[in-house]
């Protein structure tokens, strides 16, 4: 039994070795996409286009002004005489926001009077919008004392301490979703097409007349690809770890078996597909469909599970990638031990083996 | 002699291959129709039929990857219903696709081959060494098989179905594809593996590859028309009713004689006719017949039948029995 898997296993290496293009798509594609997501999908908001209506022209507007550019956040877009002009500025995207400081700021803040900034906002893309406001908020509140010459002393202070992620760097949230998302997607898509691709040229069928049994050619199909995956994967979180600074707290240990156990999943799936598919272009749209999209929508890649409709969210118990993401997250970023994450292995542990079942049992009908 | 052989001396052989009104069907089509036979060890053994004509279904069925819809079939003493694994692993299988992998080199071919058989180490070493010589691919064996002429592929994909040495293997038509030259040497090594003991079951659509056969089975349609030596089948002809007719305007002699009673088949070959006759004593009156037409000078002369005639012979007759 042995000899027969690997000699299936280095018979597949050998192939792989030879097609350059399968090679690099698995070896390659996950630093592309890793360079792709982790600087363009970004939710940080920097750099944000600020325009300026100071009708006060005071030391005390010119202090407000200078907190808003000095934060890091904002930069000047724009400065206005008029308060109409904000709305054209607004429509053009010349702007993302703009700063309107009324004429009688500096006396009614001299008065200790009620004074008020009118801070305008394109709410077009509603989670940019709040992340300014955001912004802005805690910027005014910092700078309030010092624009009054008092020490305000609120009765009730919330203090914030982000823990596990403290810039709340999106690079960071995304990467261990990314990284579901290369391997679900690599790992099913190279072995459908590996045992679709015999099919197609023939040689299944002269597999088939062998001794070679069904689990055979299943783990001499899928371990090659195991090896292939835990390397691209290994490759993918170093990258992360230093392009973007992604801290690996957790054991490596415990990194690398949730690791496998979500890649044989995926493996497993791979192999389902391709006793589905006849040709090398429907198992390589099945595998691309049904990995790619519930790992990107349904496994809290992106969307978080918990704001997601009921229904949702019950699909998505079935998305290995949502329990791998979890429990990733965990190791990677909180450093927690199994006890805060054993449910999801259990959870991966449960779908692989029925995947791996269904796969065999399919093979072994056509075997 | 050689075909003779395998007949006369089946009964006192052993049979390794066999098959007892075994039939498969596909929905409404029945593929392969109560097909019986007896193969013996060391023979060559012929299926002769064009495509669809059940050639392969019957093949899949006896290497175990298609199981049978009823009858009974054996394979080096296993059932081929109820043993499949352990037939598999007694029988070499060049299937009709292409059976290599063009992207491994010859050696690399091999040692796959060779791993699902579980043939390694001293074992492997010394069939490698039988296989590279007779592919003759000695000094090709770090090359690419998509970089090999049909005919090495042909001999390679051959050699790695017997790698294990298996008593039985069956060829689904080994040489389409291959030009005349290595079609020759490749049935000189079929004929090797016979005298070794080596039995082969082969099928073909081309009669002279039938013709190398020690027994030929000829399928139609599913069922097993004939089955029998060269020699054998084509005695169902009477000695001298086979003709071939020489003349100058041959055309107009095919039109005088191919729809007269005592003509059973005629067919133009170039500036010749073949005829079979219902009897050899009809031959001098179609003659006569023939001059007095005046297809110009002619001659004509008995001639052996061709193994293409005695195929046409059964579609014929089986064609004639079968229900409207």
């Amino acid at each position: 039994m042995i000899r027969r898997i690997l000699a299936i296993a280095v018979k597949e290496l050998l192939q792989l070795r030879r097609d350059w293009r399968t090679a690099g798509a698995l070896l390659g594609m996950p630093v592309v996409l890793l360079l792709i997501y982790g600087f363009a999908l970004s939710f940080d908001v920097t750099d944000i286009r600020l325009g300026v209506v100071d009708l006060s022209r005071t030391s005390a507007s010119r202090r407000v002004i200078e907190s808003f550019l000095e934060s890091g956040y904002f930069v000047r877009a724009a400065t206005l005489d008029d308060i109409r002009a904000v709305d054209g500025l607004l429509a053009k995207e010349a702007i993302q926001a703009a700063l309107v400081i009324p004429e009688d700021f500096a006396d009614n803040a001299a008065a200790l009077q009620p004074t008020a900034l009118l801070f305008v906002l394109d709410g077009a893309d509603s989670q940019t919008a709040n992340t300014i406001l955001g912004y802005a908020r805690q910027i005014v509140a910092a700078t309030t004392p010092e624009i009054l010459d008092v020490e305000i002393r609120p009765p009730v202070e919330a203090v914030p301490l982000v823990w596990y992620n403290p810039d709340l760097k999106s690079s960071i949230f995304l990467v261990p979703g990314l990284l579901a998302f290369i391997l679900m997607v690599s790992s099913v898509i190279a072995t459908a097409l590996a045992v679709v691709r015999e099919k197609e040229r023939g040689t299944m069928e002269s597999l088939r007349s062998t001794p070679v049994r069904a689990l055979e050619l299943l783990l001499g199909k899928t371990l090659p690809y195991l090896l292939v995956g835990s390397v691209s994967a290994a490759g993918t979180l170093f990258l992360a770890w230093a392009l973007f600074e992604v801290p690996v707290r957790g054991s490596l240990f415990w990194l690398a078996v949730v690791t496998l156990l979500f890649l044989a999943g995926g493996l497993g799936w791979g192999i389902f597909i391709s006793t589905l598919a006849e040709s090398q272009q429907v198992a390589f749209q099945l595998g691309i469909i049904s990995s790619m999209l519930p790992t990107l929508l349904l496994s809290g890649f992106i969307f978080p599970i918990s704001s997601m409709p009921r229904a949702l969210q019950i699909i998505s118990t079935i998305v290995p990638a949502r329990y791998f993401i979890a429990a990733l997250r965990a190791i990677v970023l909180k450093g927690v031990g199994p006890e805060m994450w054993w449910h999801d292995v259990v959870a991966l542990i449960i779908y692989g083996a029925l995947v791996l079942l269904a796969a065999t049992a399919r093979m072994m009908r056509s075997l | 002699m050689r075909a003779a052989v395998g007949a006369s001396q089946e009964a006192t052989r052993e049979v390794v291959v066999s098959a007892s009104e075994l039939s498969r069907t596909f929905g409404d089509f029945v593929a392969v129709d109560q097909v019986s036979f007896a193969v013996a060890r060391g023979e060559i053994f012929g299926f002769l039929g064009s495509n669809g004509a059940g050639k392969t279904t019957t093949i899949r069925m006896l290497c175990g990857l298609l199981s049978p819809t009823s009858g009974k079939g054996t394979v080096a003493g296993f059932d081929i219903a109820t043993e499949a694994p352990a037939i598999k692993t007694r029988i070499g299988y060049m299937s009709q696709k292409f059976s290599l992998y063009t992207d491994l080199t010859v050696d690399e071919n091999l040692r796959f081959w060779a791993g699902t058989y579980r043939v390694w180490g001293n074992e492997f070493a010394r069939r490698r060494d039988w296989a590279l010589n007779v592919t003759g691919l000695e000094s090709r064996q770090r090359a690419l098989v998509a970089d090999l002429p049909g005919g090495y592929r042909q001999r390679l994909a051959l050699s790695c179905a017997l790698l294990h040495e298996p008593p039985v293997v069956f060829l689904d038509e080994p040489t389409g594809g291959v030009d005349p030259e290595a079609r020759r040497d490749f049935w000189d090594l079929i004929d090797d593996l016979s005298e070794g003991g080596t039995t082969v079951f082969v099928t073909t659509h081309s009669m002279d590859e039938a013709e190398r056969c020690h027994r030929v089975a000829l399928m139609h349609a599913g069922r097993l028309l004939a089955l029998d030596t060269i020699p054998r089948l084509k005695k169902v002809f009477p000695e001298g009713s086979v003709l071939e007719i020489e003349c100058a305007d041959a055309a107009r002699a095919l039109e005088r004689i191919e729809d007269l009673p005592e003509v059973v088949d005629v067919a133009l070959f170039g500036d010749r006719l073949r005829a079979v006759l219902r009897s050899a004593d009809d031959a001098q009156t179609l003659e006569s017949g023939l001059r007095s037409a005046g297809c110009g000078p002619l001659t004509v002369r008995a001639t052996a039948p061709s193994l293409e005639d005695v195929f046409i012979h059964y579609i014929r007759q089986a064609g004639s029995k079968a229900p409207p």
